[in-house]
């Protein structure tokens, strides 16, 4: 090869190197924004797959209490009454407030929960246990601190029993998936109290090797009686 | 000149041995003549507690069978808070609260803690801090160093993503059942179980001085289902600071001394009153 032929090929791979340079962060933004629409999308798939699951036209309407943000402090809940055709299955009505409660208010400021967040099952337990498992999103999109996860949970859990009296006990999952915590705070190890009446019985402790971290019988889990809108 | 090679040799090798002994005799007189805020800085599955009946308290991940001894028997104990375990939340990989402005909690509640420390221990009290730099220790990692010690009480400190900004709130463990184990032990799950009333006294006397330096502030200890606290053997609170959403760092800043003084003022206060619980939870 002679040195001018040298110097083209030196120069057409130094022009290489720099266009791949400059071309490579562009296209990792665009993969990386692929991947949050298509993310998105399947989100939205998702909820609007449970939601029409969820809401039947032919169910009654009734009056339905939804637990959101107070606009006046932001650390305590206000319910909201709302009519809402609801089925009378447990499961189902479970569903249907949740769905809503994820909805969220008009004012976007009262929100409880993340607005991408979806139910993706719920589960009821003969014993009154509901399980409810939520998208990623639950974890990963709620504001971390121990106020803003304290009332995520507390806003499913009042809202359950306020309009479904079935469920006593709500344990949170992820994905389908146990988390230690919800985003860095609050514990997501035990059951959380949602029928309040049977926390004021007297406490029952379960044997300590077979039982997990579920205070049920404590008035407090979650379900404090001075933090009770 | 000739060298005995040999016996040169074994001169030198005694004299070695000698020295070895000398410095492994000098090094475990130091070690045992520092004090425990200094000796604890390893990593707390490292620790050998100073309380003999806590010796076998370890967190799950060091192995133990999960269960704490209950805490200080069934003897008499003394009034005896003379530690304060500050651990600053999150760190490592873990970054916390976020705000617009590139505020990151743990940052932040790691130059709270220095500020709380120092005025501590201006009023003579022991200091342990659960990380010194950006290390994220696991929750029963930062507990395990509470429960190691004898007469400690156990702060963790947050900044929140919401409320109103200058504001700090203090918060106490949900309610536990109080359980024991068919050997007296407390279970490492429940650890918090029988401080639940110190914890309440104590979330109350700093919640009160906070709330006497950032108006807005509630009068009283909330209740959460904090992680942080529920395996932790000592009376617990966390402090969470609003928030990261203020638009300049150094309205943040601005509050750490208020802070340091009100949990500073509020652990002296409650020095007096700290009775370590029986095993069942009843106050004595």
């Amino acid at each position: 090869m002679t040195p001018r032929w040298r110097i083209w090929a030196i120069s057409a791979l130094v022009i290489a190197v720099v266009a791949a340079a400059i071309y490579f962060p562009i296209l990792r933004k665009r993969l990386k924004r692929a991947a949050r629409l298509q993310q998105q999308s399947e989100e939205q798939a998702r909820r609007e797959l449970t939601q029409s699951l969820a809401v039947n036209p032919g169910d009654p309407r009734v009056k339905t209490t939804l637990f959101w943000r107070s606009d006046t402090d932001d650390a305590t809940l206000v319910p909201v009454t709302v009519e809402l055709p609801l089925s009378k299955d447990p499961v189902l009505r479970s569903k249907q407030v949740l769905n809503t409660l994820l909805a969220g208010p008009v004012d976007t400021e009262l929100r409880t929960l993340p607005p991408d967040a979806v139910l993706l099952a719920f589960y009821l337990l003969p014993d009154g246990t509901a399980i409810a498992d939520f998208s990623e999103a639950l974890a990963t999109s709620i504001p971390s601190g121990i106020v803003s996860e304290q009332l995520a949970a507390n806003s499913i859990a009042r809202t359950l029993e306020a309009n479904v009296p079935q469920v006593q006990r709500l344990k949170i999952l992820v994905h389908g998936q146990e988390m230690e915590t919800l985003a860095g705070h609050l514990d997501l190890t035990g059951t959380f109290v949602v029928n309040t009446k049977l926390a004021q019985l007297p406490p029952n402790p379960a044997p300590v090797a077979s039982a997990p971290l579920t205070p049920e019988n404590s008035p407090g889990k979650l379900a404090q009686a001075d933090r009770k809108p | 000149m000739l060298l005995d090679v040999g016996n040169f040799l074994q001169i030198r090798y005694r004299s070695l041995f000698w020295l070895f002994w000398l410095i492994l005799v000098g090094a475990v007189l130091v070690s045992s003549s520092l004090p425990p805020s200094v000796a604890q800085q390893p990593a707390p599955s490292t620790l050998s507690p100073p309380n003999p009946s806590l010796a076998s308290a370890q967190s799950p991940q060091s192995g133990a069978a999960g269960s704490v001894p209950p805490a200080l028997g069934t003897q008499t104990q003394r009034s005896g808070l003379n530690i304060v375990v500050l651990d600053p939340a999150h760190g490592g990989t873990d970054p916390g609260a976020r705000g617009t402005g590139g505020i990151r909690e743990s940052e932040i509640v790691l130059d709270f803690a220095t500020q709380v420390r120092r005025v501590l221990e201006q009023q003579g009290f022991q200091v342990v801090q659960t990380r010194q730099g950006n290390e994220d220790p696991s929750f029963d990692d930062r507990s395990a160093l509470a429960n190691a010690q004898r007469g400690a009480v156990f702060v963790t400190l947050h900044i929140s993503s919401t409320g109103l900004p200058g504001t700090a709130r203090v918060y106490v463990n949900s309610d536990l059942p109080a359980v024991t184990d068919a050997n007296g032990l407390i279970p490492w799950d429940r650890a918090q179980a029988p401080f639940l009333g110190l914890s309440r006294k104590f979330g109350d006397l700093v919640q009160g001085h906070l709330s006497q330096r950032f108006k807005g502030s509630p009068e009283t200890a909330q209740t959460a289902s904090v992680r942080q606290l529920r395996t932790t053997a000592a009376p617990a609170i966390a402090v969470e600071i609003s928030s990261v959403t203020v638009n300049d760092r150094a309205d943040l800043d601005r509050m750490a001394p208020g802070v340091a003084d009100a949990i500073a003022l509020a652990v002296a206060a409650f020095k007096p009153s700290y009775v370590v619980p029986n095993p069942t939870g009843a106050l004595p």
